[in-house]
This record gives structure tokens, C-alpha cells and sequence, in this order.
């Protein structure tokens, strides 16, 4: 089914967010990079929602504050100082940080500012040890042209990223501070886009000018986007960090999917004459009914000293359990809002009882008690009485809700594309002055400069790469969306290695590695510099590139021509080739004697099987040629 | 605020023509590009050839002001920002008094995200509002006693502090939390703890690391962590109470004559020197360190012995340490000289011209070493013996700033030249210890 986007109103704008590859990071000498051992040290902290002149305190923030919401910080002193730590004022803006966001501004007509002003955007979900973000405007306005349309955009930012969840429990979170300050470019678009393939098409055509700079960071994670999406009569929803393009159309499909379901939900609700007024925040203690029951999760938290509470959504069966999403339902957005606001595992309601072991006897029951009928839904959380109700009341927040409109929400991605709930949207940023960094006025001087080496655009460079190394559209389009342009021209100036050699392996044959499970980040451009050094000098086949690949994959700290006696791909001399050759010739005589030469064919399969990996078709084919002429006579 | 704060110039001038002034919608139109946002302030150390416009987005950038190319009109005139702060709250019977002195520094304050203004939050009710947790712990009564940065405190304002610690013990507060800057916090927990003598409650300075409009402040629980300690602590001393280390759990209580700031920036600046805190607060609970303590007694009577001369210079002695520095304190009449000495409290040969003269014209010259950790013994090395000979005092194992405090406050005491070393030899706040005590 293809939906007509434009008829529903939707309107995307996107967010696009890159690593930039300077040498330290945004505010500080630390090397941009992450660590995967173990921590060398960790810290405890609070952060403490701050008021705002008009009184004003993050809802969401201020619940989490009070619920005790502590941060265990991971760090190491190679890639953190005290300036992550917040132990330190911040140094100066890097001036190379500054300098690539502005070659990405001249590239997309974005109008630099005449003064950088930091600014702290205030963030306390403990990803920020701060408590803020510090981010910068560095240009306003400009233009990309995809697929022949302009698509306006808004602002490019240059900001701090910010600390990696490692883990939660309870009201701990963990974060590691190593990729906090790395500079991230920020790519706002107007929201023109119409239709989530061209959201799609966009975020490619704004990552393809960020890696023409040469100066961005690869990998998963180096490049996220934010995703704002809205229809008619729905809302503006917040999609933050979908990390694979290929999940940004997925993503807005399953949005406008969910809002026109949602609003199919309030439609059927105001049919059936419910309204906010027959929602009643009543909570029953419905312990006693589960004393015996066979639902692991109730008997474990009864077990526990936990209760059991109930709550009656008037009018709402059959609309808890219905799908809005694959694999979600509106009751999943309830559980989502409850176990943020509760604290607890997940809900159960009647629309999908009984199940989950709980008998229809112990439904029949539940209804009884609180006095519902077939037309009403009841809905039941287990757990510490106050975190019972703190859950049902979130729950009755978002049954009103259904019956008023889509909510405004901050979601997260999950992997199939569809979302969840992260937390309220935040009304305007609330943003004050970075005091501890001065303004960094851009002069006309550094702008000429830049100007003076901005690199060639997607599409020009896209001709040049067919042009230079005579590689076809497909390849060529595959190695400027990939992170290796750079590594490819430089290996094929550096080596006689055919270049479309070199341009599949960096594309398809990494990304087939990829989806076999190879771990292709731990492959390192030295690494891979490395094959192909080898391939050059003669020391191996080039259809031993994906083995030596895997194997160094999962030997990062060892070299090409380590991976090369490993795995015994190193080449036979002359001599032994021609004993095998010789052997395997004489082994099949008769063959020979009845085909005569036109038995290479078959004989060269029986030779390969035996050597590959280990000699050069070419040559086989002259010596399985040469010991059958040998054998033949003249 | 100031009318067009921070702007100067041409600028400021094409800026009054039009009517404009900070936080007035505007619209700046320069090579053909029209930017529409409101007016900031700028900063005065920032050149003249910019304003500062705050976006729709929130963000702030600079415009390049060009007298012939930029435009400037103005579209709205500013809201004028209010905040109402939420009302107090119930204070319940029976809760212990706690009275705030502030002196400067911001441990609480808000952010006004409009202007990017940091406005300090001084009033009881203001604290109150921006840590609400206090409302819970004690009965708070706040007053300004100054604002000023603290390296712009002097020996006098230390006088004035002690003046207004002993009205509020005298109106039968149950401990005092004195607001300070950093900086120099130290000096003035030093001269406190000579100046206030006999003291019933604690006494207990206190300060932020990381300016509280952040959400990452070390303020909030500094506040707490003293407030609950100056209500509750079994110990009537004068002690700086910080974070003990990085991490938002625990607050240190270090003696007032034996705390140090020993880092710029870090959270957990603040350390015990040669002695362990007295104290620590953690959980909600103060829970004693050290065992010998004055312990509180509100029947006990404070005596108050303030006044500091300030004729009085700390040395710091170096290789090419040139000896007419002292000469030249002696000329200008100076009453005491606190050395701080290399190693066991050394100064070079070619010092000791001057550091006799020093003596002869009456001045108190005292020794302390600048390693900090150990204590001076003048008696091991030919150096240190001829210094002693010389008149030179010894301070044991106190802090330079201890001794450079406890002299000054000394000299303000009395006029007897016996008098004054007897109260340098006295140990009056724990600034000596006659043992040094393993440390790492």
C-alpha cells in the first residue's frame, strides 16, 4: 500500500549529525576516541534541574531528579582529562573543528556568522556531565539539491557530543565520558521533505558532502540523524539518533503509520462517546485475586511484598491491543510511559488476556472487582504500591490523550524502525551563554582560505572518479557513500593494484563481510593499506583479500602478512607450482590423450582447487598448458 | 542592567539613534541578509564592531556591525523579564535555626534564559526555592554581609565576618554557614578560628567550585551537606566544608587552620594538611573523623578577640631571592615577615643581613616550609640554627597562610613584643600539632 504523503500533510525536517576527524577534541587536547577496556576510574553525580527565570523546571528531568537519579561516570585518563569531567573550565573552540563546519557551510551556500557564540543547551539525562551541551551556530541558511528539488537548510551547528550510555539500573545510570567533547557537525534542513524516501534521500546527499570534506569520523555511531516528523491533525514528534540511513525512511513510514492510527483510535473513542470526564484516577489493590496465580511475573513480585493494582479504562476494549505499529500497540505506549513514571517492568490489560498465565478465571475475576464490563479495558501493574500507582497514573496521562490527540513526544528508534517513548518534548531549548568560552569572530580572511580549498562536490566528484580511474557508476556511487574514499585514492596512487580491485574490496566485499558478522570496524586503514601493499609486491592473490580480511578482523593487532602464513595463502614458487601442475597433468592421462588441449579447461579446475589461494590463474593456466603440450608431443 | 551594556562606539551610537536597547526585538539587515532576533549584551572585554543577537532558536551569534552597509531597526521593544519565585515553604516547629552569612561568590542562583543573566539567589526564600531540601533540614536566616569577589576580601572584612558570626550565636542560632568564594576561603577560615574563641556551634565556611546556574554544580550538595552539619555536628569549630573528592557523595569539614585550596578548578580542591578533615557528611548524616574536638555547648560563652594588623608580608624564599625585599619591608614599617622557607625552613646565607636587621627594628619574623606537608626543624642544619639565632620563630607544622593569618592577628592583640610570641607559641585552633602523623 503506498500512501499519498502529500494528501496526509507530512512534513519531515532532519537533523543530520557527523563526528568530525580533528586531532583532539572540541574543548579540550584529548584524543577523539573511545576505550573498550575496562574504566580506569568512575565518578558519582547528581544533576540537579536548574530553574529558569520564569520558574520554569523539565517536568520529566525534575521526576528523575527526585526519584534519586544518580550518574556513574566510566572514564580513563587516554581519552578523557578534566574538562569531561566538568572539573575544569573548557579551552578555546578548536579552530580546526571550526574550520571544516564552515568548508561544509561554503559547500552548501550556508551564510557563516561574523562571531561564534557558544551556547549551553541544558541537558540532564546525565549524557552531559555538565548538566548542558555546549553548541555554537556557525552558519544560517543554504540549499543541497537532491534529485533536482532544492531542499533549504536551516542552520549548521557545531557541537560536543555527548557521553555513551553504557548501561541502568534502577535510578543508576552509567555513561562513559570518551566520546564527550568530540565535535559533531549538526545539519538542520527546513521541513520541506514530503515523503519518507526522500527523507531517506536527503540524509544520503547531506552525508555524502560531509564525507567529501575527508575530515569526518566513520562507523557506526559516527553519524546520526534527527528525525521531525508530523501530519495533519497529528503532532510534531522528535525521533532522536537513527543511526543507519536506511532506517530514516523506515522510521517516518512507521510515524505517520502510528499518528493515522492513533488518530483512528480517537476517532472510534469519540464514537463510542468517551471523553476525558469518564476516566477516573481509581486504583484498586486487586493483590488478593493473584494470590494463586500461575503468571510468573505477578508471583515473582508478590513474592517479593509487591501488590497488585488495577485501573478501568471506560469504553476502551478492543483499542488497548490494537496494533499501530507492527509488534505495537496503543497499550505498548502505556507501558512505555509507565515504566518511566513507575519505575516498573510493563503492564498487562484485558485486551490481550487472558495470556501470560493468567487464567480466565483470575480476568473474569479482575473485571468483577473493579466493575468492568466487556466494554472496558482493565489495565494491571505489580510492584511496590507507589510505584503502582505512579505507573496507572501515567497510563490514565495517556488514555486521556488518545481520546484529545497525538502526543508531543521525544521518541527513540528501535531497531525495525519503529519507536518508543523517551520523554516529553521540551518546550523552547533553554539555552544561556558558554561564559567560560569567548565569541570566535570568522574573519574574511579565513574564509578565502577556505574557500580556496574546499574539496569538489558529490556530483563532480563522482564524474572525476569514473573519469580517473575508469570504474563504473555503481562502483563509484558505492565508494562516495562509503567511508573509504580517501584510503582508495591514495592505495591506488601508491600501488599498481587495478582499481577496481581495490574499490570493491572497500565497498562490496566489506560490506558482505559485514552481514556475514565479520567485524569489519577492527579492520584499520593501516591494516587494509596493508593487503593491498602485499597484492602489489606479488605476495598474495586477490582472491585471498576476504579471508586475509576476516582473519585480521579478528586479529586487529596483526599485520597483512601475518594474516598471509596463517592461513598458508603465501604463493608457491615456480617450481613447486609446476611439480603440482606437472603431477596433476600425469595423473589424468587419459583424459589429456582424449581431449588434447582443449583438456585445460577441466584440468585448470583440478589444479585450482588444489592451489588456490596459493598462485595466479594466469600463470596456472601457461604451466597446466605447457605440461600438456610436454605430455602431448609435438 | 545598564542601558546597552557592553556596547561601544559607533555601534552604541547607531544603536540610541534608532531607540533600541538590550532585549528589544530587532532586525539587522547587512549584505542583503536579514537577521531577526533579540538585542544581547555584550560583553566590555569583546571588540566594539559586533552585537550579539539571540535567535529564535535560542543561539546566540555575532553580527559584524559595517556603519555604511549594516541597517538596524527596531520591532518590538522588550518584555520585561519577571520571576516569582514559589512560595516558601512551611517551616515546621522544632527545627534547629541556621543562620547564612553571605560574602560573595554565588553558592545559589538562577538563570535567566532570556538575557543569559546569572542572577544570585540570596534570600532565604530564593535558597529555598533553588534547594528546596534545605527547607527540610533547618529553619535558614540569611543576610549579606558582602559581595565581593574573595581575592578582593582583606584582613578587615575579616573582622567584620567575625563581628557578625558573634551577634548571630548571640541571638541563638544553632550553628552559621558563611558563603565565600574560594579563592581565598582558606585565609578567612584561618583567621576566624583565631578570632572567634570559646564558640558554642560551628562555624562553617562554605563555597561552589563549578557556578551554580549549572545543573552540575558542587553548590546544591556543599549546601546541604553544611546546612545539615551546622544544625546537627556534635563539634563547635570554625571549619570550610567542600566535596571530598569528585563525586557528588560527600562533603569533607577541614579545620579552618589546617585547609588548603590545593587545585584551580577541581571540585574536591580543599584538603586537610597535615591532619585528616574533622569531619565528613555523607547520606545525611556528619559523621566525626578526629575525636578531639570542641564539642558544642550552646550555654558555652563565644569570646570575641577580632582585629588584624595588616603590616604584615608573607616571603616566599628562592633561589635568587633577592634579601632587599626584606630591607625594604622593614623601611616601610612593616610589623611581621611569615617566611615560608625551603625544607626543614631554610633561607640562603645571603639572607640573613637583612632577616637580623629585620628583628633588631622590632619586626616578628616567622618560619614556616613551603613543602606544606612535614614540619620545619631549624635545629638540624648550621642554616636553620643561625636563623633561630637570629630570632626567627619556628611554626612547627602550620600552613604559611596559617602563620602569615595567625601574625597578623597576633600583632593585633597586643603590643608586647613577649605577649605577641607567646600567642604564636600558644596553639589556640589546632594549628599546631606537637606529632606528625603518617599520610599519604
Amino acid at each position: 500500500m503506498t500512501l499519498d504523503y502529500r494528501e496526509l500533510g507530512l512534513k519531515v525536517g532532519l537533523e543530520v549529525h557527523q563526528e568530525l576527524a580533528t586531532s583532539h577534541k572540541l574543548f579540550c587536547f584529548c584524543p577523539p576516541r573511545l576505550f573498550r577496556e575496562e574504566p580506569e576510574y568512575t565518578f558519582l553525580r547528581r544533576l540537579r534541574p536548574t530553574q529558569s527565570e520564569l520558574g520554569e523546571v523539565d517536568p520529566a528531568a525534575l521526576f528523575e531528579f527526585q526519584q534519586g537519579k544518580t550518574i556513574l561516570y566510566e572514564a580513563s585518563r587516554e581519552t578523557d582529562c578534566l574538562v569531561e569531567m566538568d572539573e575544569e573550565p573548557p579551552g578555546p573552540l578548536n579552530p580546526e573543528a571550526v574550520d571544516i563546519c564552515l568548508a561544509v557551510a561554503l559547500m552548501m551556500g550556508s551564510r557563516p556568522v561574523d562571531e561564534i557564540h557558544v551556547m549551553r543547551k541544558t541537558v540532564i539525562d546525565g549524557s552531559n556531565t555538565t548538566g548542558f551541551q555546549r553548541t555554537c551556530v556557525i552558519a544560517l541558511g543554504g540549499e543541497i539539491l537532491v534529485d533536482g528539488k532544492q531542499i533549504g537548510i536551516e542552520q549548521i551547528c557545531l557541537e560536543e557530543d555527548a557521553a555513551r550510555k553504557t548501561g541502568e539500573s534502577g535510578a543508576l545510570s552509567r555513561y562513559r565520558i570518551d566520546r564527550l567533547g568530540i565535535p559533531l557537525i549538526e545539519i538542520s534542513t527546513a521541513p520541506v521533505i514530503r515523503s519518507p524516501e526522500e527523507a531517506r534521500r536527503v540524509a544520503l546527499a547531506i552525508g555524502r558532502v560531509l564525507r567529501a570534506t575527508g575530515r569526518v569520523m566513520r562507523g557506526l555511531g559516527s553519524i546520526r540523524q534527527d528525525v521531525n516528523i508530523s501530519i495533519r491533525e497529528g503532532a510534531l514528534i522528535e525521533i532522536k539518533g537513527v543511526q543507519q540511513l536506511e532506517l530514516v525512511s523506515k522510521v517516518v513510514e512507521y510515524e505517520v503509520q502510528r499518528q493515522r492510527r492513533l488518530l483512528e483510535i480517537r476517532e472510534e473513542l469519540h464514537r463510542r462517546g468517551v471523553s476525558k470526564g469518564d476516566l477516573r484516577e481509581e486504583f484498586f489493590d486487586i493483590t488478593e485475586i493473584f494470590s494463586e496465580t500461575k503468571s510468573r511475573v505477578l508471583r515473582s513480585s508478590i513474592k517479593r511484598g509487591g501488590r497488585v493494582y488495577a485501573l478501568t479504562l471506560p469504553n476502551f476494549a478492543g483499542l488497548v491491543g490494537r496494533e499501530i505499529c507492527p509488534g505495537r500497540r496503543l497499550g505498548t505506549e502505556m507501558a512505555d510511559r509507565a515504566k518511566f513514571w513507575g519505575r516498573i517492568r510493563g503492564i498487562f490489560h484485558t485486551d490481550e488476556l487472558p495470556s501470560y498465565g493468567i487464567t480466565a478465571e483470575e480476568v473474569a475475576e479482575l473485571r468483577r472487582a473493579v466493575g468492568a464490563g466487556k466494554e472496558d479495558v482493565v489495565v494491571i501493574v505489580s510492584g511496590e504500591p507507589q510505584r503502582c500507582r505512579d505507573a496507572l497514573k501515567a497510563v490514565l496521562e495517556r488514555a486521556a490523550e488518545a481520546i484529545e490527540c497525538v502526543p508531543s513526544e521525544t521518541r527513540g528508534p528501535n531497531p525495525d524502525g519503529t519507536t518508543h517513548y523517551m520523554r516529553p518534548r521540551p518546550g523552547a531549548a533553554r539555552m544561556y551563554p558558554e561564559t567560560d568560552v569567548v565569541p570566535v569572530p570568522i574573519t574574511s580572511e579565513r574564509l578565502e582560505r577556505i574557500r580556496g580549498f574546499l574539496p569538489e562536490m558529490p556530483e563532480e566528484k563522482l564524474s572525476s572518479l569514473r573519469r580517473e580511474f575508469n570504474l563504473n557508476r555503481k562502483l563509484a556511487v558505492q565508494l562516495l557513500d562509503s567511508d573509504y574514499l580517501d584510503l582508495f585514492e591514495s592505495i591506488c596512487r601508491e600501488t599498481e593494484v587495478t582499481a577496481s580491485v581495490v574499490a570493491v574490496t572497500l565497498t562490496e566485499t566489506l560490506k558482505s563481510l559485514r552481514r556475514e558478522g565479520v567485524e569489519i570496524e577492527a579492520l584499520s586503514e593501516k591494516t587494509l593499506r596493508e593487503i593491498f601493499i602485499s597484492l602489489h609486491r606479488g605476495l598474495m592473490v586477490k582472491e585471498s583479500i576476504p579471508d586475509v580480511l576476516s582473519w585480521l578482523a579478528d586479529n586487529p593487532e596483526a599485520t597483512a602478512l601475518d594474516a598471509i602464513k596463517a592461513l598458508g595463502l603465501e604463493l608457491l614458487s615456480q617450481e613447486e607450482l609446476w611439480e603440482i601442475i606437472r603431477d596433476k597433468v600425469m595423473e589424468r592421462e587419459d583424459l589429456a590423450r582424449r581431449m588434447g588441449l582443449k583438456a585445460i579447461g577441466p584440468l585448470m579446475g583440478v589444479v585450482m582447487r588444489e592451489v588456490r589461494g596459493r598462485a595466479r590463474a594466469g600463470e596456472v593456466r601457461s604451466l597446466v598448458e605447457r605440461a600438456l603440450r610436454e605430455l602431448l608431443g609435438p | 542592567m545598564e542601558r546597552l551594556s557592553g556596547y561601544r562606539g559607533e555601534l552604541r551610537r547607531a544603536l540610541e539613534a534608532e531607540g533600541i536597547d538590550i532585549g528589544d526585538l530587532i532586525s539587522v539587515t547587512s549584505e542583503g541578509f536579514e537577521y531577526q532576533g533579540i538585542l544581547m549584551p555584550r560583553s566590555e572585554l569583546e571588540d566594539e564592531w559586533h552585537l550579539v543577537l539571540k535567535l529564535e532558536s535560542g543561539y546566540n551569534i555575532g553580527i559584524a556591525y559595517k556603519p555604511d552597509e549594516t541597517t538596524i531597526k527596531r520591532l518590538e521593544e522588550a518584555e520585561k523579564p519577571h520571576f516569582e519565585p514559589p512560595p516558601p515553604p512551611v517551616s515546621r516547629e522544632g527545627m534547629p535555626r541556621v543562620s547564612i552569612i553571605s560574602t560573595g561568590g554565588t553558592i545559589a542562583s538562577r538563570v535567566d534564559y532570556f538575557s543569559g543573566r546569572v542572577y544570585p539567589a540570596i534570600s532565604a526564600s530564593d535558597l529555598y526555592s533553588v534547594v528546596p531540601e534545605l527547607s527540610e533540614i533547618a529553619v535558614i536566616e540569611s543576610d549579606i554581609l558582602y559581595s565581593i569577589f574573595s581575592e578582593d576580601l582583606t584582613p578587615e572584612k575579616w573582622t567584620g565576618m567575625a563581628r557578625r558570626v558573634a551577634e548571630k550565636i548571640s541571638e541563638g542560632v544553632d550553628g552559621v554557614v558563611i558563603t565565600h568564594g574560594t579563592d581565598t576561603m582558606g585565609y578567612s577560615a584561618a583567621a576566624l578560628s583565631f578570632a572567634l574563641q570559646d564558640l558554642p556551634v560551628p562555624v562553617i565556611l562554605v563555597g561552589s567550585q563549578r557556578s551554580s546556574d549549572r545543573p552540575s554544580s558542587d553548590a546544591a550538595l556543599n549546601l546541604i551537606g553544611v546546612v545539615t552539619t551546622a544544625a546537627e555536628a556534635p563539634f563547635a569549630e570554625v571549619v570550610i566544608g567542600m566535596h571530598m573528592t569528585t563525586s557528588d557523595t560527600d562533603i569533607a569539614f577541614h579545620r579552618g587552620t589546617k585547609v588548603r585550596k590545593c587545585h584551580t578548578s577541581s571540585r574536591w580542591a580543599f584538603r586537610s594538611i597535615n591532619t585528616e578533615p574533622l569531619a565528613r557528611y555523607s547520606k545525611g548524616e556528619v559523621e566525626m573523623i578526629l575525636t578531639d574536638y570542641r564539642r558544642r555547648d550552646q550555654d558555652r560563652r563565644l569570646v570575641l578577640r577580632e582585629g588584624f594588623e595588616e603590616r604584615v608580608a608573607m616571603v616566599k624564599f628562592h633561589p635568587g631571592f633577592n634579601p632587599e625585599i626584606i630591607d625594604w619591608l622593614v623601611d616601610r614599617g612593616y610589623r611581621g615577615i611569615a617566611l615560608e622557607g625551603t625544607g626543614l625552613g631554610h633561607v640562603g646565607q645571603s639572607c640573613f643581613k637583612s632577616v637580623g636587621r629585620a628583628v633588631e627594628e622590632g619586626l616578628i619574623v616567622t618560619m614556616t616550609s613551603q613543602c606544606l606537608w612535614g614540619r620545619v626543624n631549624m635545629k638540624v642544619y648550621r642554616n636553620g640554627i643561625l636563623l633561630l639565632r637570629l630570632g626567627v620563630i619556628p611554626m612547627g607544622d602550620m600552613l604559611p597562610e596559617t602563620a602569615l593569618v595567625k601574625l597578623m592577628w597576633a600583632l593585633a592583640q597586643t603590643e608586647s613584643r613577649e605577649e605577641i610570641i607567646g600567642l604564636l607559641k600558644t596553639d589556640i585552633a589546632h594549628e599546631f600539632s606537637p606529632r606528625t602523623l603518617y599520610s599519604q
